[in-house]
């Protein structure tokens, strides 16, 4: 294997995974949440992550912008490794935009200034341009004339959606969501997918966390199933649902389809 | 003439009913009472502002990695909220005073480095400031951690995150305690009588040993504080409507 050298000069290039895990292990005290886990994401592509409730998706999910510190293993955004202590979290987590389950907005700013702060703040681009590309954003999910309401005054589906603007604001390679919809009321759950589908259709890296088994048989391109800290099976949608072969699976999917 | 006409109606009261407000009627009391009057608005605005910086500062360190700072800032917190304010005072103005060396003034005499007045402000600050470090935390404690995950995922530093989401936020929550502990401590600003600081409690006492008043001057005294801790309490209401979030906490319940 090559030595990976500083960030920034890794010898990435587009047709390597953007996303790669390998033989990623965490634990929390005693109890081991992931034991040795691998995965692939290409540039482009939508991957599904579905398991059992406590089976490791959200920490599998967070180790990748590092709001988990690894235990051993590699996971490398774009060539650069994550868990390198020399690294600066900022560099990952401006390639990198995650959307929670609850939304998890600031409630002191309104939706407008919840899109616009992070670029402003943190990236410390120019306030118009970003107001441009904010108000663009707004747009882009189906909240032009929201602008100026508090999280407070929007519904859940529609917060999720600023929240989707947000992190979609940095200009993010690849973007992370943790069962976004679970919150949700039904009738609110689609208004959200048709935002993510919208953003994998347009070539958008994602890598989702999900119990809607319609949305990802439809999105994915792949699909991963975890079971108990392990990846047990993965493929794509077509086959990983139509013809499921761990036991786990089949047990999982008959449970839930 | 129009101050004339009070000074007289005063003069009068003092002659039929013996409710002698000299205060008023005489010149020279009257500057010496407002001048006490200044002298407590100022203390009070100036710990007050002081205060609240150190709780912000403090809360901060509190959350700190190094394990030094955050005992170097339990340690101030539970020494000054454990300790009379009065003893604070002394042990500053007598004992720290005393130890630290003098400085030459402008006209070569030989003075302490800080006056009565300084180590007023100096001790009260940092009493109020201990109570606004613990406010101050209980409010950053009262916010989720997701909304600091949020914060952190989009690339927020530790202080970037302090600074936009979790210091407005814990503010808001805050505002109650903060408004007790500020209304204590413009009321603790009379200790400083102990340390001859010419404010409000001290002037009247002057006053009322050379006009022998005494009734006369705690009755002024009661309505002279309760009318400063109600224009403190009003700015701090004011405050809270305008920090009020629609659709948040008490902003939705309007
Ligand atoms: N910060 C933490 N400290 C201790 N234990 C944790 C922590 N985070 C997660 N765990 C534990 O790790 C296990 C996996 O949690 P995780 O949230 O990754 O599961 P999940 O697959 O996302 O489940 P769900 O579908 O319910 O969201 C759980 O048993 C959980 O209790
Ligand atoms: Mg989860």
């Amino acid at each position: 294997m090559p030595p990976v050298s500083s960030p920034g000069d890794n010898g990435w290039t587009p047709d390597q995974p953007l996303v790669r895990l390998m033989d990623v292990r965490k634990s929390f005290g005693e109890l081991e949440v992931l034991k040795g886990v691998s995965m692939d994401v290409a540039k482009g592509e939508a991957v599904c992550i579905i398991g059992p409730s406590g089976s490791g998706k959200s920490t599998l999910i967070r180790c990748i912008n590092a709001l988990v510190p690894i235990d051993s293993g590699t996971i490398r955004v774009e060539g650069q490794e994550v868990n390198d202590p020399e690294l600066d979290k900022l560099t990952l987590r401006r390639k990198v935009g995650m959307v929670f389950q609850q939304y998890n907005l600031f409630p002191h700013r309104t939706a407008l200034q919840n899109v616009m702060m992070a670029p402003i703040h943190v990236l410390k681009q120019d306030k118009k341009e970003v107001e441009a590309r904010a108000r663009a954003l707004m747009a882009k999910v189906r909240l032009s004339g929201k602008e100026n309401a508090y999280p407070g005054e929007l519904s859940g589906g529609q917060q999720q959606r600023v929240a989707i603007a947000r992190a979609l604001a940095m200009r993010p390679d690849v973007m992370l969501f943790d069962e976004v919809t679970a919150a949700l009321d039904p009738e609110t759950v689609k208004e959200v997918l048709v935002t993510i589908r919208e953003l994998a259709e347009e070539g958008m890296t994602c890598i989702l966390v999900t119990h809607e088994m319609g949305f990802a048989r439809e999105v994915a391109d792949h699909v991963y199933f975890t079971d108990a800290g392990l990846i047990v099976e993965h493929g794509p949608p077509a086959s990983f649902f139509s013809d499921p072969r761990d036991p786990r699976t089949r047990e999982f999917l008959g449970q839930i389809l | 003439m129009a101050m004339d006409a009070i000074s007289h109606w005063f003069l009068e009261l003092y002659e039929t009913t013996g409710i002698n407000l000299t205060i008023v009627y005489d010149a020279y009391d009257r500057k010496r009472f407002l001048s006490g009057l200044g002298m407590t608005v100022y203390l009070s605005v100036v710990c007050i502002l002081i205060s609240i910086a150190i709780g912000m500062v403090g809360a901060w360190a509190q959350g700190s990695p190094l394990r030094v700072v955050r005992g170097l800032v339990n340690g101030f917190v539970v020494v000054f909220r454990n300790t009379p304010p009065l003893v604070q005072i002394f042990f500053f103005y007598f004992g720290l005073g005393q130890i630290l060396p003098r400085i030459e003034d402008a006209d070569g005499m030989r003075v302490p480095i800080l006056t009565n007045v300084q180590w007023a402000i100096v001790s009260l600050s940092l009493f109020a400031g201990a109570f606004n470090v613990e406010i101050f935390r209980s409010g950053i404690e009262a916010v989720p951690r997701t909304t600091t995950e949020a914060a952190q995922a989009l690339g927020y530093t530790r202080f970037g995150i302090y600074r936009h989401v979790l210091l407005p936020l814990a503010v808001r929550i805050c505002l109650p305690a903060l408004n007790n502990n500020l209304v204590n401590l413009l009321k603790t600003t009379t200790l400083a009588y102990a340390i001859a600081v010419p404010e409000t409690l001290y002037v009247s006492k002057q006053i009322w040993t050379d006009s022998q008043n005494v009734p006369v001057m705690m009755i002024v005294l009661l309505c002279v504080y309760t009318a400063l801790v109600g224009i403190l309490v009003f700015i701090m209401h004011r405050w809270e409507k305008a920090l009020a979030i629609p659709g948040y906490g008490q902003g939705g319940a309007r």
